[in-house]
């Protein structure tokens, strides 16, 4: 299954039901605190787990070929821009912790308002150039390429 | 039902599905189309929605041109090969001379792209892959995405296209619901960019019970691409070219990082290689244009994947299975080993937690790898899609109507997995065709040709009754019965799924009968999938969450339908290893070295079938040397 939740951790808060991009993270009606409605439709890809400010959330692989016992833990930090995760194998034997990044800019900060951009001119809007470019192809002065600038042509039949 | 009508009007650009084709159409839209109106609606939360919710280790497909390492055109000749030929190269021509500036500005947002010490370079895991730190992925381009919207519509799920009653065969919109709050949504556009997804769970999975969630493509890629383009009367093609993958058994864990990065290989229960004694056979099939491993081995050609599945499978069935990978040797340097787990944390969480489960240590052990169930999609190493206008500076005259990325609908654009015949564009290609989509879509409005766009009362009326009709349905006939799910009048949205699954799995080619099928099995199969749809006016949903999963299955069995008639078509057996026609077991390129093309008529639901001609990029000399 997937993802469960800690019944003495959640605090009914909603962010495992508004970020699961399959739509099975509900709040029980009685219990006032999420859990999976719906295990068979969950691709354990942890965007639940990571959004749990209580970490509430947590994942027991699928039932039909996961044997119990094993963790896999993780924390996402924004502020920090790390994601730990720590893997434990049910015989005990193996317990690594990893780290990695997930932003190298201060988050949001260094993608353009396109509305704020000079406009494009008619040159380039009868071009195939697309925004930023040709610069962001190269980073250099280097044009788009052509299928003349390559030496090439478009040919019907069996070719290889 | 006492659903509110929302209506968003005077739309210039709606992006339809905004995963990493969507959030870049509406990225890029704003700088075309500075005063534009541009609306996304998203049937999840635009942060975590898509194939790449998840977030990925690797961007498949870089051309490095800037490190002076590849040529748009070496990346469609990869491809073309791989494909067996059947791609459309100005469309991926097209895409991999811009990829690279999608790329660059990604690393310029935050995205950690690994680089190579030595050489200054991106850190290559094979010929196109680099590698990322992208768990992030998804936040950091729908941030992107966000900034150029004029408003994202989280959760609302687009169920049909507008058709505009003015003038035939023109776009005008879409409709949709809201997932929380049951709101009807109406979202009248001069122009929609389809950035809905490709088709996991049309086919029965080799799991089980919980495990159906454990598919290599998300589960909530429920075709919608196709489905809602299908049903507007685009034209379709390749959708026959569905594709299986190897990977870990059970946790479909990817890997290429293994094969290209660690070096892992392949050999059966035995510890023998197992490929190369199947080549002949396959040679025969395919013929020495497809599979020749000398020039192969001389020339770094690759080995197209689908006859690297059929090896796999054929050995499997010789009784020499499970095929292992070998890991055991690379792991054993810690620096090597730390890359193979983060490769699943980054993009398959799964992978790691089974493993954790089985005491699977690929230090000690060799994984088991198996053959998924087949899946159809449009951005991976398959180019399930709509049949798309091409760049004017690039496209022969049938593949070219006026606007690039231009469906045979006028004002539908497409991108990522809704683009047929483009396999191999990924994560990053995807971004790059909502781009392209984006500005001529803004060229289109600009040229004056989404005027008078006209959707009347009644049409949206009768749209939101149809939307709403599963629960309609479900609270008339829920107490007929005691309890319970056995009821004589409908099937809920599991039933049916579980329903085409087993359809499509015996009748078209999946895991339980070794991926074969014929055309008897495939006409059987259209009949039931005829009786299917009937049903499917009488799906039933209890609440909105089964009127999300309605509209999904019923999606599902649209493009299923087109797959089954694609798949009837090409008689020849094209791509050994992801599916077999028992009945044409070989290679045809003297009638079938074409695309194939199909339309569905609206109003009858007939198909319309044809061939549409393949053409190859050539160098210049060479062409002029053939004349």
């Amino acid at each position: 299954m997937p993802t469960f939740v800690y019944m003495t951790r959640c605090d009914g808060c909603g962010h495992c039901v508004d970020i699961c991009p399959s739509d099975i993270m509900h709040i029980d009606t009685t219990y006032r605190r999420a859990y999976n409605i719906e295990p068979n439709m969950c691709w354990e890809c942890y965007s639940c787990v990571k959004a749990c400010p209580q970490n509430a959330i947590d994942v027991r692989g699928y039932a039909d070929f996961a044997p119990l016992g094993h963790s896999v833990r993780v924390v996402r930090d924004e502020e920090k821009g790390v994601i730990a995760w720590r893997i434990k194998f049910r015989n005990g034997k193996k317990d690594m912790s990893l780290l990695a990044p997930i932003t190298t800019k201060p988050w949001g900060t260094c993608i353009p308002q396109l509305a704020n951009v000079a406009g494009p001119s008619q040159e380039q809007r009868n071009s195939q150039l697309l925004y930023n470019e040709p610069k962001y192809i190269r980073m250099d002065d280097g044009g788009l390429h052509t299928l003349e600038s390559n030496g090439l042509v478009m040919k019907e039949g069996v070719y290889y | 039902m006492a659903y509110k009508t929302i209506v968003e009007d005077n739309i210039d650009i709606l992006v339809a599905g905004a995963g990493l084709g969507g959030t870049g159409a509406a990225f890029e839209a704003r700088y075309w189309g500075q005063n534009k109106k541009i609306i996304v609606a998203e049937k999840a939360n635009i942060d975590r929605s898509g194939a790449v919710a998840q977030g990925l280790y690797a961007i498949n497909c870089y051309m490095g041109t800037r490190f002076g390492e590849n040529n748009p055109e070496d990346h469609v000749r990869y491809a073309r090969i791989d494909l067996m030929g059947m791609v459309r190269e100005d469309l991926l021509f097209d895409m991999a001379r811009h990829v690279d500036s999608a790329v660059h500005q990604f690393e310029e947002w935050g995205l950690p792209i690994m680089r190579d010490l030595q050489k200054g370079s991106y850190l290559r895991e094979g010929r196109w892959q680099i590698m990322i730190h992208g768990e992030s992925y998804k936040p950091i381009v729908a941030e992107a995405a966000k900034k150029s919207a004029d408003k994202v519509y989280n959760r609302v799920c687009i169920t049909h296209l507008l058709m505009d009653e003015a003038k035939e065969n023109r776009v005008a919109g879409a409709v949709g619901f809201n997932v929380r709050t049951g709101d009807y949504h109406v979202f009248k556009s001069k122009t929609v960019i389809c950035g809905a997804g490709g088709a996991s769970n049309l086919f029965k999975p080799r799991s089980v019970g919980e495990g159906a969630g454990r598919v290599w493509y998300a589960p909530w890629s429920s075709g919608s691409a196709y489905a809602l383009m299908i049903n507007a009367g685009a034209k379709m093609t390749q959708m026959e070219n569905r594709i299986v993958l190897a990977r870990f058994k059970d946790g479909y864990g990817p890997v290429g990082a293994y094969f290209l990065h660690l070096k892992a290989y392949t050999q059966n229960a035995y510890g023998d290689e197992y490929e190369s004694k199947w080549f002949p056979g396959l040679q025969e099939m395919v013929g020495k244009e497809y599979l020749d491993p000398e020039l192969s081995h001389a020339t770094h050609r690759p080995i197209p994947t689908c006859l690297r599945n059929h090896a796999i499978i054929h050995e499997v069935n010789a009784g020499r299975g499970p095929i292992h990978m070998v890991t055991m040797h690379s792991f054993q340097d810690p620096h090597l080993e730390e890359i193979g787990w983060h490769n699943f944390l980054g993009m398959t969480v799964g992978q790691a937690v089974l493993w954790a489960a089985t005491d699977v240590d690929p230090k000690n052990e060799n994984p088991e790898l198996t053959t998924s169930e087949p899946y159809v999609m449009g951005s991976h190493a398959t180019g399930c899609g709509a049949w798309c206008s091409g760049p004017a500076d690039i496209s022969p005259p049938e593949y070219q109507w006026g606007y690039n990325r231009m469906m045979s609908v006028e004002g539908l654009f497409g991108a990522g997995d809704a683009v047929g015949g483009t396999p191999h564009a990924f994560s990053s290609g995807s971004f790059t065709e909502g781009r392209i989509a984006a500005k001529s879509a803004c060229q289109y409005i600009d040229d004056g040709k989404a005027e008078g766009i006209r959707v009347s009362e009644a049409t949206i009326a009768k749209l939101k009754e149809e939307v709403f009709r599963p629960m309609e349905h479900y609270k008339v006939h829920r107490n007929d019965i005691v309890a319970g799910e056995v009821n004589p009048n409908y099937h809920n949205p599991r039933q049916n799924l579980d329903r085409l699954q087993k359809l499509m799995d015996e009748y078209c080619g999946g895991v339980t009968v070794n991926y074969m099928t014929n055309d008897k099995l495939l006409s059987i199969g259209l009949k039931k999938l005829k009786i299917m749809e009937e049903d499917l006016q009488k799906i039933a949903a209890k609440d909105l969450h089964e009127l999300l999963r309605a509209w999904e299955v019923k999606h599902r069995h649209r493009t299923s339908e087109c797959v089954m008639q694609h798949t009837l078509f090409r008689k020849e057996t094209r791509w050994p290893g992801y599916y077999y026609r028992g009945d044409a077991l070989k290679l045809d390129d003297k009638n079938w070295h074409v695309l194939t093309v199909s339309r569905r008529d609206p109003q009858t639901g007939k198909y319309t079938m044809e061939k549409a001609p393949l053409y190859h990029l050539v160098d210049v000399d060479k062409a002029a040397a053939a004349e």
